[in-house]
């Protein structure tokens, strides 16, 4: 026999000027299984908890109605009294008759009626309630950070500085991504090498973080705190571990030709390379699409020279399984493909370039050693014009929707720094929108147009036409002078949108991370969670979820780092006990609850049932992962036979509920 | 039929916890008045909604049922309101087959900052059903009381 309390507040006023609280306590208290009914002041005070508590012990209450504000104010509270009474938490229910009943209406008789009705509801509810125990789940105390560009950075430091093992997997042979291809960084003009070499080096040396270079995360598998993660290890034919990175062979290698992605191809690389001097780490890695060796069985050159015996052609890819605790996503950003965008004649001139090709042409260690020359005849460009938003705002199909907000503000840092090094050349922008929202972001564009006399035009350019002189005809409209305009230009250079790294969709399918139609990870909640991806144990950093600069990305890769932190100073996470739960009777194993459940929570398994008459039948049943399932109850509706059930938010809790409503 | 001054609707609306219920939360915080008949069920989020529930509501002698979740694209858990607005659809046209007026069910996404808004939808939507008057299509006259 069920014996249920309930607890009417009168909150001050609050509740009490306009629901009889009394009565409301007097007419529940006649509803059956109700042993004690009372009213108190306020019932979230000490005193008023007390009174729950006492009359917890002393009536033996298997279930608790607290009619007072909502549950999303005090549900915590009156649960954490009703555990030290030594009742089950999930054996309380809030009957909200403040901000649903007493607060929205004004006539006493109303209101008095509603509230016994919205009690009766929850009484009804706690009849059907189970007591149910949050799970216990310990904690892999190690991270794994997905992508080793300066948000991968950050976080692992951050991470590691807390006494925490990282590993950091990067796909390419080294750490640093895009920041080491830039050459300045706005709003300060530093350079972005002086400020990124040393945190790779901090990286390298750091004794809690293991670098996987040339490296792809294979599998991943688990949960939050107890992912289980297989790493690729990608051949590179050169044994990291011997190789001292003292670059010999990479000058003896016969193969000279191959198109360097560090310079985008701009200039060209051997088939056994380092990708840059300050690479971090600094090992050679060959390539197979062009050694000779991998490809003809012939030269082994490098393998002659190296004096440490650290080349190794018949290296095979190999696979690393480790455990992790939590996960940071930091897969980062590119630039668009640009071949679909030709009436800027970016294929058909080698003059017409993107910005982060751009980048490299004015980088002290790019193709010219910071000399910028055009790139067809090696003559310096006297005139210069940029061409924002190529492939951003736009609605088209070749276009992304999203502004790539670092254009604005790289393309006044480029056409600064042109001015700034050769003062005679004569450089255009062209614009939809100028937007600097940013520390010191705006102050540096007008910094560009006042100090350093930049052309900035508002419109849109709408060809570029290779002329046989070899310059470059850029037809353009000036929205606000109202004319057509041609530029005879030397060299064109094209602010390309960013789009997320294409490897991670497949990464997404992996950690079951949510992505938007244009593939960047989507956060928990996008302001205030904005660290989180909703799947548990899954964190973002950097341009992966959206267009983001270097400040940004820091201070999101800092962000998640401290979440990381948070989840691994856990020794047990406690679970959400509300989660679904399957009857394996009804269970036909259909795969209906699995396809809606936006968590991969649902797996199936074959289990043996004892039937009558001694059979022993094997069935695919449903199985809920504990760590995993959020509780939304999208399975419960999907499932055709009513084998899912969503605990502390059960059909029969519910459709009493409503019963109650109606009665 | 005829609907005197006294008939007043019953009406079951299901909240997700996340945007809904909050909103219902911040409307009664901001003193917003909206009819007396409106009952809140809450929900972790609208696609727990079986549309048994519904129906149920229906049999027990609701007069309207209304269904309020997070915006498209703000479900707390990503896509939950995606499936309620499909499940939905189809109860739809199975109430209008059983002769159930299309008024009397209704989806809303309420968001946890649009207290204003939850109470205009349940003072336009107690409005609607009252017109209609009492629904005794479905009703389950064996599970009366009295």
């Amino acid at each position: 026999m069920q014996r249920i309390g309930v607890f009417v507040c009168h909150c001050g006023t609050n509740i009490a000027a306009t629901v009889d609280v009394k009565q409301v306590a007097e007419t529940l208290g006649k509803e059956p299984g109700v042993v004690v009914a009372t009213n108190y002041p306020y019932m979230c005070s000490l005193a008023g908890q007390d009174l729950v508590k006492d009359a917890i012990k002393e009536k033996q209450l298997t279930g608790v109605v607290i009619c007072s504000c909502s549950p999303r104010m005090h549900e915590g509270t009156f649960r954490k009294a009703a555990q030290q009474a030594g009742l089950n938490s999930f054996m309380l229910e809030i009957a909200n008759i403040r901000e649903q009943c007493s607060w929205i209406h004004k006539d006493v008789a109303e209101a008095t009626a509603k509230a016994i009705s919205i009690g009766r509801a929850a009484i009804a509810k706690v009849r059907n309630d189970q007591p149910l125990t949050p799970s216990q789940n310990p904690v892999v105390k190690r991270a794994l950070v997905i992508g080793g560009g300066i948000a991968g950075i950050q976080a692992a430091l951050d991470i590691a500085d807390a006494g925490y093992d990282v590993d950091i997997v990067e796909k390419q042979p080294t750490v640093g991504g895009k920041m080491t291809q830039l050459d300045k960084t706005f709003p300060t003009l530093d350079c972005a090498s002086c400020i990124l070499t040393p945190k790779m080096v901090d990286v390298a040396q750091n004794e809690k973080i293991h670098i996987y270079s040339y490296s792809e995360v294979e599998k991943v598998e688990g949960y939050i705190g107890n992912f289980h993660v297989q790493i690729r290890r990608k051949a590179r034919y050169v044994d990291e571990d011997k190789c001292t990175g003292c670059g010999l062979c990479t000058q003896k290698c016969p193969m000279k030709k191959v198109p360097n992605e560090f310079n985008l191809g701009l200039d060209s690389r051997h088939a056994i390379y380092i990708p840059f001097a300050q690479a971090v780490p600094k090992v050679a890695t060959i390539d197979p699409r062009y050694c000779r060796m991998l490809r003809e069985g012939k030269c082994g050159l490098c393998a002659k020279v190296c004096g440490v015996g650290a080349i190794d052609y018949k290296q095979k890819d190999s696979f690393v399984e480790q455990d992790y605790g939590a996960i940071v996503v930091a897969t980062g950003f590119n630039p668009i493909q640009l071949d679909k965008f030709d009436e800027y004649a970016y294929s058909q001139s080698k003059d017409v370039v993107s910005s982060l090709e751009f980048e490299r042409l004015m980088n002290a260690a790019g193709p010219n050693n910071g000399v910028l020359l055009r790139p067809s005849d090696g003559k310096p460009p006297k005139t210069l014009v940029f061409v924002q938003c190529v492939g951003s705002r736009g609605t088209s199909c070749r276009d992304k929707e999203y502004c790539s907000k670092i254009c604005c503000m790289y393309t006044a840092k480029h056409a600064m720094l042109v001015k700034e090094h050769y003062p005679d050349t004569e450089v255009y922008v062209f614009y939809i929108d100028v937007r600097t929202p940013g520390k010191n972001f705006d102050e540096f564009y007008r910094r560009a147009v006042e100090q350093f006399g930049v052309h900035y035009i508002k419109g849109m350019v709408g060809k570029v036409v290779p002329q046989a002189d070899g310059s470059l005809d850029v037809q353009a409209s000036d929205l606000l002078a109202r004319e057509q305009l041609h530029i005879k230009a030397d060299m064109v250079v094209l602010a390309a949108a960013m789009e997320p790294d294409k490897s991670a969709r497949h990464l997404a399918t992996m950690l079951t991370a949510s992505m938007d139609t244009n593939d960047w990870f989507t956060e928990a909640h996008p302001k205030l969670r904005p660290v989180e991806s909703p799947t548990a144990g899954i964190f973002l950093a950097g341009a992966c979820q959206g267009p983001k600069d270097i400040p940004d990305t820091v201070t999101q890769a800092g962000a998640a780092a401290s979440k990381v932190i948070g989840l691994l100073s856990k020794d047990h996470l406690t679970g959400n006990p509300c989660i679904a739960e399957c009857n394996e009777l009804r269970c036909n194993g259909c795969s209906s609850c699995a396809n809606v459940c936006p968590y991969g929570a649902i797996t199936y398994v074959d289990k043996e049932f004892k039937m009558p008459g001694r059979v022993v039948v094997t069935r695919r049943v449903a199985q809920v992962n504990a760590a995993l399932c959020q509780g939304c109850g999208g399975c419960t509706v999907a499932c055709p036979s009513g084998a899912m059930d969503l605990k502390g938010f059960a059909t029969s809790q519910i459709l009493s509920e409503v019963d109650a409503i109606c009665q | 039929m005829p609907v005197n001054d006294t008939y007043r609707p019953k009406i079951v609306a299901f909240c997700c916890n996340w945007c809904s219920y909050a909103g219902a939360d911040l409307a009664g915080t901001n003193r917003l008045q909206y009819p007396a008949e409106v009952k809140i069920v809450r929900v972790p989020c609208s696609c727990r909604v079986n549309p048994i529930f519904i129906l149920r509501a229906y049999q027990r002698g609701a007069d309207g049922v209304i269904l309020c979740g997070c915006h498209p694209g703000d479900c707390h858990y990503t896509k939950g309101n995606y499936f309620t607005r499909r499940r939905m659809t189809l109860l739809f046209s199975m109430l209008d087959y059983l002769g159930i007026e299309k008024e009397r069910t209704r989806v809303e996404w309420v968001s946890a900052a649009e207290g204003n808004r939850f109470a205009h939808v349940m003072q336009d939507f107690v409005s609607t059903v009252s017109k209609l008057g009492p629904n005794k299509r479905l009703e389950d006259l064996r599970c009366k009381t009295k």
